[in-house]
């Protein structure tokens, strides 16, 4: 498994459980090692040592802390384990994810969603180039899914990189310029959404006056593919000149148009077809990777 | 500035770290223990003892003077009796599960709490994290040694006075001499002790459940216990973990008998050795999948 990601992206590492998009988070951690292969962080194996983390830091599922000390001090403990100006960063991380008021209570008293925006503060002390977050809104409430998505955003605007494993989808569509979609250890795509999509070709939904003829003309016309009837309407992937010739082409066979509009291919729709059905999009060639360059 | 330029602060190119240590997971470990109920269980456990000990033969000298084990005699007429007295019975499974409170659980406490996984991803090596937390651990079964003889000789001499003392050997030394015997006999307590320790380690490394491993070593404690006075077994008396734990004894001869002071050195090292380095071992190569 490659993994390219440049210095910039909003990188979305997605797939259905079981995919072990987890499992490569912990191996590039340095959690577990893998049964074979090598990981490398900016060229140094997280195995061999915790200096290929040096630029490095995130999150594996929930980010976890000492339930019985405070916010702050489980940072001061985090930024000491760091050390170098690691602890200068405290109040500055604190104030970043929102937390300065609540940082004296015992962590055991946060809520999810503070912890998770805690875990993000832990990370920053280490003023990574890469930051690895998995799942970070998972369980968080719609505010909280929206407060940790504006974070994620801030962040990546200011410049920083992040990895972002999400089962939410739409997340990682407004959030990523770049995705990973795994299945069963394996990528099957891995580039831009904006290519994906394109990839993906457009899908039309199709309403005539007559439907039957229109499937005749539809099938019978150059350019337009993969024809078929979704809910009582006909839909087919053409692109846009083809469409124009389409719609000349009912109208002299009869068949009027009552309604012919370009369907939105989501990210979802993507990831269901990557993931559970056949097909393999191939919106940009997958490159030898490594993270962050 | 922005948040990022900001968190970052002063970073320079070179960004150099003064590196973190054992030193620091030391420091920390500590800082740690000082903030969980269960080292205020343990200590006070340690302090409590005597105290009560000494309530005890306050109220029972009056109609009987001793019992039927060393210093027995001399528990009402010298203070200083009451530490050697603790040590004694302590060995059996007071101290090893004072000791193991801390050392059965500084490991597993971190999987129970998912909180390993945070620091591993920090700027320290695993053997850094091994090394600050065994010496963390080692650092709180000495102060619940010292802690319980401290209070011991203080309420013991409340209670008996701060008297000489007689040796095993019969002779009677001074008090200020009973004193460094009594601290001396701590010092090679720590000896049983440490490698209670390790073996909780191990157990709490293994395991990665606070409560086996906290009653895992008390039950290895209790299983030479066992085997002590298990018939047929006496030529591995010597060799017991039990048995290291009256090693202090030798210095209360007249001359003082270092033999099984050496042999509690090696007996011990032969059980800590192979438990600190199979923890170890297992610390360091273990997979951090839960939490």
């Amino acid at each position: 498994m490659d993994l390219t990601v440049h210095a910039g992206d909003v990188y979305g590492y997605l797939g259905p459980n079981g995919a072990g998009k987890t499992t490569c988070l912990r191996m590039m951690l340095g959690l577990i090692r893998p049964t074979e292969g090598t990981v490398r962080l900016f060229g140094r194996d997280p195995q061999v040592t915790v200096a290929a983390l040096d630029d490095v830091a995130g999150f594996v599922e929930a980010p976890t802390f000492y339930p019985y000390l405070s916010g702050r001090r489980n940072l001061e403990l985090l930024a000491a384990f760091d050390g170098g100006d690691a602890p200068d960063r405290i109040d500055q991380a604190l104030e970043t994810v929102e937390l300065t008021d609540r940082a004296r209570d015992r962590v055991g008293g946060y809520s999810h969603g503070m912890r998770q925006r805690i875990g993000i503060a832990a990370a920053l002390l280490r003023d990574p180039k890469l930051l690895l977050l998995d799942e970070p809104a998972t369980g968080l409430d719609p505010a909280g899914m929206r407060d940790m998505r504006l974070l994620i955003r801030r962040l990546a605007d200011e410049g920083m990189t992040v990895l972002l494993s999400s089962h939410l989808l739409a997340e990682v569509e407004e959030l990523c310029n770049r995705v990973a979609i795994v299945r069963t250890g394996k990528i099957v795509y891995e580039g831009a959404i904006a290519d994906l999509k394109r990839g993906a070709g457009a899908v039309y939904r199709l309403a005539t006056t007559n439907d039957e003829r229109a499937m005749a003309v539809c099938r019978a016309q150059p350019g337009i593919a993969d024809v078929r009837t979704e809910h009582g309407r006909i839909c087919f992937t053409a692109e846009e000149p083809a469409v124009a010739d389409l719609s000349q082409a009912l109208v002299e066979a009869g068949a009027l148009i009552q309604a012919l509009a370009p369907q939105t291919v989501t990210l979802e729709d993507l990831f269901f077809s990557l993931t559970e059905g056949d097909g393999v999009v191939n919106g940009g060639a997958p490159a030898p990777v490594e993270a962050a360059r | 500035m922005s948040a990022i330029d900001a968190v970052r602060g002063r970073r320079i190119a070179a960004r150099p770290r003064s590196g973190p240590g054992v030193a620091t997971v030391y420091r920390w470990e500590l800082f740690k223990l000082r903030h969980q109920k269960r080292t205020y269980l343990g200590l006070g456990a340690a302090a409590l003892v005597p105290i009560l000990f000494v309530i005890a033969i306050h109220f029972r000298h009056h109609r009987d003077n001793g019992g039927d084990f060393a210093f027995a005699s001399y528990l009402t007429k010298s203070g200083l009796v009451i530490p050697l007295v603790i040590l004694l019975f302590g060995a059996v499974w007071m101290f090893p599960l004072i000791t193991a409170l801390v050392a059965g659980d500084i490991f597993a406490s971190e999987d129970h709490n998912g909180t390993l996984k945070t620091v591993l991803t920090r700027s320290l090596e695993r053997w850094q994290i091994f090394a600050g937390k065994g010496l963390a651990a080692a650092t709180y079964a000495v102060a619940a040694i010292f802690i319980s003889g401290t209070v011991a000789v203080i309420a013991g001499s409340l209670q008996s006075g701060f008297n000489s003392v007689q040796t095993l050997s019969g002779s009677i030394v001074s008090a200020p001499k009973g004193l460094e015997l009594v601290y001396l006999s701590l010092l090679v307590y720590l000896i049983p002790i440490g490698t209670v320790v390790c073996i909780g380690l191990l157990l709490s490394t293994i395991t990665r459940n606070s409560a086996a491993a906290v009653v895992g070593t008390l039950m290895v404690s209790l299983l030479f216990q066992l085997i002590g006075i298990l018939p047929g077994l006496g030529a591995l008396q010597p060799y017991l973990l039990s048995t290291q734990f009256n090693a202090w004894q030798g210095l209360l001869r007249q001359p003082i008998d270092w033999s099984p002071i050496v042999r509690a050195v090696w007996v011990c090292a032969m059980y800590a050795v192979p438990a600190l380095g199979t923890a170890f071992l297992v610390f360091l190569r273990r997979d951090v999948a839960g939490g």
